[in-house]
């Protein structure tokens, strides 16, 4: 169990001046596994996230990324080399593609670094010599497979900026897919999705997880595409973790359902709500 | 058409009455400001009355409102455009003789001036077309059928210039290569055209740092000094070439870049435009109060001319051990050989930044520079380190404003630090802007516009100011975000780019 590990964070605490956004948190993500955070607005998730991807230090605690070639300290680094050298890759809440761009390059950028090494720094890029090249064509190759992947492939030449909100979406997915991570954050990759739409969500990451072998950690407020797929749910309220476990064992825990619902006395949930909770996991 | 504006058509003496009415604002307007001046005469000062600019600003009210009317009507555009037309020359014709004409009763200056000269009447043309076609397709019809139209023409130009790039690149590179064969013995086209050239290179220098990585840089003009006081000081103090100082002042001029960048790009936007703004007032600054070093306002004189790639030499008088460039290829000496040569020269290096530039923005470096431009913390998810990648940018693009500054070293022979004001910075980014954030042909015509035909009419003297403004406000009105704002992909998959355009467009 325990090299199954990918990521472990222990004793987060991220605070902004007297605001606790996350508050001694402890969790662990395992490889190949489909990891949710899920908890009311503002209960920290993206702040996770943020400090996950180097975007803020944490005021406290100790991240640890399990790569293939030993355990890597995620607070000590320096917020661009987290996804260069460690392989942390990231979407956004609200998509951020490079919208003046093409579907391709927006897919070639993402291996910026391999290729900036291929190239010499430019140098030998400049001159187009044979490793610069032949880089480029694997680079095109890998963005071919991952157009293919999620179906953009007829879109390639398109502007970014051009495509539907869900094709801009898995773009976004494919984006950070091409980094080669080994830890994919999913900041509510299916908010703003039809239900068609999300149910090819689910398949693209259980297929990333799967055919892939990338750790998941998603963000998710849509429960039939958290409840379906992960493997593993934790409840964010206030910045303090109030359940983790099994998709089944969270959604009948009394303290989620009452960061959901508030403090009532009752027990018995709406019935709408209870439906969205219970989704059939063959309902799709 | 006509039916549906019937309705709200109005009859003649309706227009007559607004026209008067038009007619007696204007006067009692212009009676007082231009009608009346004094004239200073022996016997004391004296009123004089100017009726004829009276008569022409009343005659041109009711020109110009009469294609209000005609616009409120629905009526034709070409009359529309037509009627301010005139108006715009009234108004011209006015402004000239309320400066500098005395005698009431003369006939039209705006006349005199046209047909003065091939050149003049040239200009006169394109002052009138350039206003008429202003007023033409400013003059949205309410109908939206023509409007259409003249989308779809510019529609279909952006096909034909943006599917053939390369081929009207490689006749603009032609032409600029016969030039000096076309206007050999023409001085001041050679000079003009060196000049026209070494904005170019600046352009597209800067166009690097302001057009791929987004970076508004206020202060390039900074590099260029870099670049000539280093070519200058080198040569004086340790007699080098100009062969040897040409690299050096493009390292020198990259290096400031660095030094530069290095704290300042973590600013953004107009932040940063600021503090480059104030760098480049500092170097201008040092450059007046070092005196030892400098020269201080004095600036730098007899500045090294090149040689001939260090094998033959342009002057007159060949200094001993050296041959002259006439000689060494049998030919009469001519003053010409240096100046082509120059022009060659700055050609060449001109050249030499497009090229690079162009294969820099297929590179990742390229691609990492537009990325930047468009979301930076896209880029740091990615992996890609912001600060190298934009410090990447400033010294690439000072290393080119660098090279120009040394070619204008030697070019002029004569430095001070009065050629590198904040206006220059200004000059450049403005070519920039208007070319097209990005679009490399479109700095060639924007250098064109903006350094070539100012100096081409400056016969005209004030006159072709008139003109330039008049043709910043056309490109403002068609073309808000540059002469030629297209950005076109670094790679294609499965279209053509003539497909990648026709897509875009439809």
């Amino acid at each position: 169990m325990t090299d199954n590990k990918l990521l472990e964070v222990e004793h987060l605490t991220m605070r902004f001046g007297g605001l606790v956004a996350i508050d001694d948190l402890s969790f662990t993500a395992n490889k190949s596994e489909i990891t949710a955070i899920i908890g009311p607005n503002g209960a920290g998730k993206t702040t996770v996230f943020n400090c996950l991807t180097g975007f803020y230090v944490p005021t406290e605690g100790r991240l640890t990324l399990h790569a293939n070639d030993g355990p890597r300290l995620l607070e000590r680094t320096e917020g661009f080399r987290i996804p260069r050298n460690n392989g942390v890759a990231r979407t956004f809440q609200n998509i951020r593609l490079f919208t003046g761009m093409t579907v391709l390059e927006n897919l070639i950028v993402a291996q910026h670094n391999r290729l900036m090494e291929a190239s010499a720094f430019s140098i030998a890029g400049l001159f187009n010599l044979g490793r610069y090249a032949k880089a480029e064509k694997e680079a095109i190759e890998k963005a071919k497979f991952w157009l293919n992947k999620v179906g953009l492939y007829d879109q390639a030449d398109w502007n970014a900026g051009n495509l539907p909100y869900g094709s801009q979406r898995r773009l976004e997915i494919a984006r950070a897919m091409c980094t080669d991570p080994s830890l994919l954050c999913l900041d509510e990759p299916a908010a703003g999705l039809n239900p068609r739409e999300s149910a090819e969500l689910n398949i693209l990451l259980q297929s990333i997880r799967d055919d892939q072998g990338v750790g998941c950690l998603l963000i998710e407020h849509d429960m039939s595409v958290v409840m379906q797929i992960s493997d593993h749910v934790i409840v964010l309220d206030y910045g303090r973790k109030i359940a983790d476990g099994n998709p089944d064992a969270v959604k009948n825990d009394p303290a989620v359902i009452r960061a959901y619902l508030g403090e009532e006395e009752d027990d018995e949930l709406p019935p709408e709500v209870a439906a969205d909770l219970n989704v059939d996991p063959n309902a799709h | 058409m006509s039916s549906a504006f019937a309705s709200t058509r109005t009859n003649g003496s309706e227009v007559v009455k607004e026209l008067a009415f038009f007619a007696v604002v204007a006067l009692l307007m212009s009676v007082m400001i231009l009608g009346v001046e004094t004239v200073d005469r022996p016997t004391g000062l004296e009123l004089a009355v100017r009726w004829d600019l009276v008569l022409i600003a009343i005659g041109s009210t009711v020109v110009g409102r009469f294609a209000l009317i005609m616009r409120r009507e629905g009526m034709s555009r070409i009359v529309q455009a037509l009627l301010i037309t005139v108006t715009a020359v009234a108004v011209f014709e006015m402004f000239v003789r309320f400066r500098d004409m005395d005698d009431r009763w003369a006939s039209p200056v705006v006349l005199d001036m046209a047909f003065g000269s091939v050149l003049s009447t040239v200009v006169a043309i394109a002052f009138v077309a350039i206003v008429f076609a202003i007023a033409y397709f400013s003059m949205k019809e309410k109908g939206a059928v023509e409007v259409d139209e003249s989308a779809k023409l510019s529609s279909k130009i952006q096909l034909v210039y943006r599917s053939n790039t390369k081929k009207i690149g490689l006749v603009g590179i032609i032409f600029f290569i016969i030039f000096p064969f076309l206007f050999g013995e023409n001085r001041s086209a050679i000079d003009l055209a060196t000049l026209v050239m070494i904005y170019i290179m600046l352009g597209w220098g800067l166009n690097i740092v302001v057009g791929l990585a987004g970076l508004l840089d206020l202060g390039y003009v900074a590099f260029y000094a870099v670049g000539a006081y280093s070519y200058a000081l080198l040569s004086q103090n340790f007699d080098l070439s100009f062969w040897l100082c040409l690299p050096l002042a493009g390292i020198f001029a990259a290096s400031f870049g660095i030094i530069l960048g290095f704290p300042v790009l973590r600013l953004r936007g107009d932040y940063l435009a600021i503090v480059t703004l104030g760098f480049g007032e500092i170097i201008r600054v040092v450059l007046i109060n070092w005196y030892d070093l400098t020269g201080g306002p004095d600036g730098i004189s007899s500045i090294e001319r090149p040689s001939f790639f260090g094998l033959a030499d342009f002057s007159r008088r060949v200094p001993e051990g050296s041959v002259a460039f006439s000689d060494l290829f049998g030919m009469d000496y001519s003053s010409m050989h240096r100046l082509i040569f120059l022009y060659y020269l700055i050609l060449a290096l001109a050249l030499v930044t497009n090229f690079v530039t162009m294969r820099l923005r297929k590179l990742p470096i390229g691609r990492a520079w537009e990325a930047l431009r468009e979301d930076e913390i896209a880029c740091r998810s990615l992996g890609i380190n912001p600060t190298n990648t934009k410090l990447s940018a400033f010294a690439i693009g000072a290393m080119f404003g660098g090279f120009a500054g040394a070619f204008f070293a030697t070019r002029q022979g004569f430095i001070s630090p009065e050629s590198f004001t904040f206006l220059e910075s200004a000059v450049i980014l403005a070519i920039v802007v208007l070319g097209g954030m990005g679009s490399q042909i479109g700095v060639v015509l924007a250098a064109i516009v903006m350094i070539g035909f100012p100096e081409m009419f400056r016969e005209l003297a004030e006159y072709r100011m008139l003109i330039f403004g008049a043709g910043i406000v056309a490109i403002m009105l068609w073309r808000p975000r540059g002469l030629l704002s297209f950005r076109d992909p670094t790679i294609l998959l499965n279209m053509s780019q003539k497909e990648k355009v026709a897509g875009e467009l439809k």
